[in-house]
């Protein structure tokens, strides 16, 4: 199976990623990089970053936004405060950085399981948010922590225009998340999948549970402070420590549990969903009932909306919109084989 | 600092563990359903919120304040209900992390639902006791702190009399206990789930409006949760006497740190400084005061 399956593997990605590039100068408007594919690109990087930990090692974070927030940040700043640094390095800095924060936040994972440790993540969250909002250092003295990102440049050519954003962007999300997925396919990413399966058991045959766990951490946190840095460099361009609220966190964990845990183009397709979601919902309201629906009430729909999702996925569809992609394909080139094993 | 007040430290001690109390009372939410479903419950935020709003708008639309308590009552029972046949019976025997993002999906549900039905704006909410000090050996206390004590009093007394002495109390237990060898003998679990619900969304009520009456009735009423998180993880998840005394834990410390530490700070720490407390507390008993260890089996 295997070696049949690989080239495929290998076949499919690299034609979306190739149609990525050629097709954007012809897509079009602004709005659409600004409002769909920017979010869409630093959201699906952050995804695969809670997919290695949620997914493949089993460890709930709640607290995804706050390493978004420390990549934003650290990026901010190592701009703002080390003169001449390579806009790459910075981003590696930044993630690097929130690889460290990541790794300490996830100490407790070394004790704790489950809903404790889901509990604790939340402690990242709450004290990261806090502390950027209470100590002006970090934003530069800026009133309650807001940030203007500088413009994206390397080596002298700047990425300042929604399409030069959009291709900074999907070339670090393209070159991430071939490490990401080359690093579930090796001895570490089993590892993952062995201290998620059973922990005990894995220890067992000698799996190094508490490497493999703080490994996870680190990466994790690696790919999701970098999707940091898109999110406030390239997509938004003026954040503040609010945006980096418990709800940003949900909204990644729903973009996993949507998209499928423990696959890698699930955290694509789940963004994607999640991303368009809410302007679909009020474009489709608009249509509906004219202008007559207030943003609250519309603000309301979209949370209902978004968690029903997430309950109807659980339940209808467990393994998420890539199981999904996957049957409707094999439906469609008429080899419907076996059912996907679940995960 | 030099010389100590310590009529100052007992007020804020006592203040601590009053407002502990009302931490506990969400809490004891959560050990509820945590007990008999073996999932942490994210949405009993919401449905405080929710049972909140529905009672404030129900009397500020006329209605008696006991016939509207009645109401609410009733309502909870029937979300309670629908929650059972709709989220938890379609995901039997699913891994508990899957139930528990299930209640995250339905914890945004209940938010919204609640405030598309009832509108975004803040309420007030009066029950008859106020806010006033009065003093207890030189002590200034909160009357409704007081009150909050009580009433969460009376509720555990309740709860436990509940558990300790009727038949329905009696296969809870046994479910919680072993939900496979429970339903093997007959008992039927979809009826003790619903029930537990049910539990959980009245206790949701009486928080929902001690804690609505201290905050207003708002949006933030379902981030009372996101407090009661630490008090769950101190007392361990499937214990009330847990959830109690985590809760003055988590209070009291809370209350003085902000005060003897915060301004070190600049302030503000209370967000996070209870999770802090908690961590520190699990690295050394990982299933929290009370919670029984899970044993892993290969």
């Amino acid at each position: 199976m295997k070696h049949l399956s690989l080239p495929l593997s290998w076949a499919w990605p690299a034609l979306i990623v190739a149609a990525a590039y050629a097709l954007a100068p012809w897509l079009g408007s602004d709005y659409l990089f600004e409002a769909i594919l920017l979010p869409f690109l630093a959201l699906s990087l952050a995804a695969v970053g809670l997919n290695v930990l949620t997914g493949y090692t089993g460890q709930v974070s709640l607290g995804s936004a706050a390493f978004l927030a420390i990549g934003a940040y650290a990026a901010f700043n190592l701009n703002l405060r080390v003169p001449g640094l390579p806009l790459p390095v910075t981003i590696l800095i930044a993630g690097a950085l929130a690889a460290v924060i990541g790794v300490a936040f996830g100490l407790p994972s070394l004790r704790l399981k489950g809903f404790y440790l889901a509990v604790s993540t939340l402690a990242a969250q709450f004290f990261v948010q806090w502390a950027l909002t209470k100590f002006p250092w970090f934003s530069n003295d800026s009133n309650s922590g807001v940030i203007d990102a500088p413009v994206l440049k390397v080596a002298g050519f700047a990425f300042a225009t929604p399409l030069g954003r959009y291709y900074f962007s999907l070339t670090v999300v393209v070159l991430l998340t071939t490490l990401a997925w080359r690093l579930v396919c090796v001895k570490a990413g089993k590892d993952f999948v062995a201290v998620r399966d059973h922990e005990t058991a894995a220890r067992i045959i000698g799996v190094p549970v508490l490497r493999a766990k703080l490994v996870a951490f680190a990466f994790s946190s690696f790919l999701i402070g970098v999707a940091g840095v898109l999110w406030a460099f390239a997509y938004l361009r003026t954040v503040e420590p609010d945006g980096f609220n418990i709800d940003r966190s949900f909204q990644i964990l729903f973009i996993v549990i949507v998209g499928g845990l423990s696959t890698i183009r699930g955290a694509f397709l789940g963004a994607a969903l999640i991303v368009v979601l809410p302007l679909l919902l009020s474009r489709g309201s608009a249509a509906l009932f004219g202008g007559d629906i207030d943003s609250g009430s519309l603000d309301m729909i979209q949370r209902i909306a978004l968690g029903a999702l997430i309950i109807g996925f659980l339940i209808a569809e467990p393994d998420g919109l890539a199981a999904l992609v996957k049957r409707i394909a094999a439906a469609l080139l008429g080899r419907a084989r076996k059912p996907v094993a679940a995960r | 600092m030099f010389d100590f007040d310590y009529q100052f430290f007992i007020e804020v001690l006592v203040g601590g563990l009053l407002s502990g109390v009302m931490y506990a009372l969400v809490a004891i939410g959560f050990v509820l359903i945590y007990k008999t479903s073996g999932v942490l419950n994210f949405a009993q935020g919401p449905l405080l919120l929710f049972a909140a709003l529905t009672y404030v708008s129900l009397v500020e639309r006329g209605l008696p304040a006991p016939a509207s308590l009645i109401v609410v009552f009733a309502v909870m029972a029937v979300i309670g209900v629908v929650i059972e046949r709709g989220i938890l019976r379609p995901l039997a025997n699913r891994p508990p992390i899957t139930l528990f993002m299930a209640t995250l999906g339905l914890a945004y549900v209940v938010e919204g639902g609640a405030q598309l039905m009832w509108g975004g704006q803040v309420h007030a909410l009066d029950i008859g006791v106020s806010d006033t000090p009065f003093d207890v050996y030189g002590v200034f206390v909160s009357k409704f702190d007081l009150f909050a004590a009580v009433v969460a009093g009376v509720m555990v007394a309740a709860l436990i009399a509940f558990f300790q002495y009727t038949r329905i109390g009696l296969s809870f237990r046994a479910a919680a206990s072993d939900s496979y060898a429970a339903g093997a003998i007959g008992l039927r679990l979809p009826t003790i789930l619903a029930t537990a619900w049910i539990a959980a969304g009245f206790t949701a009520v009486v928080a929902g409006l001690l804690w609505g009456a201290r905050l207003g009735v708002q949006f933030s009423l379902s981030l009372v949760v996101l407090k009661a998180l630490p008090v769950l993880v101190l007392g361990g998840f499937d214990s009330i006497l847990g959830a109690i005394v985590g809760g003055l834990i988590v209070g009291a410390t809370e209350k003085l740190a902000e005060v003897y530490i915060g301004p070190f700070f600049g302030g503000g720490i209370e967000i996070w400084f209870a999770y802090v407390v908690a961590l520190i507390f699990l690295l050394v008993r990982p299933a929290g005061l009370f919670g029984r260890v899970q044993v892993e089996r290969v």
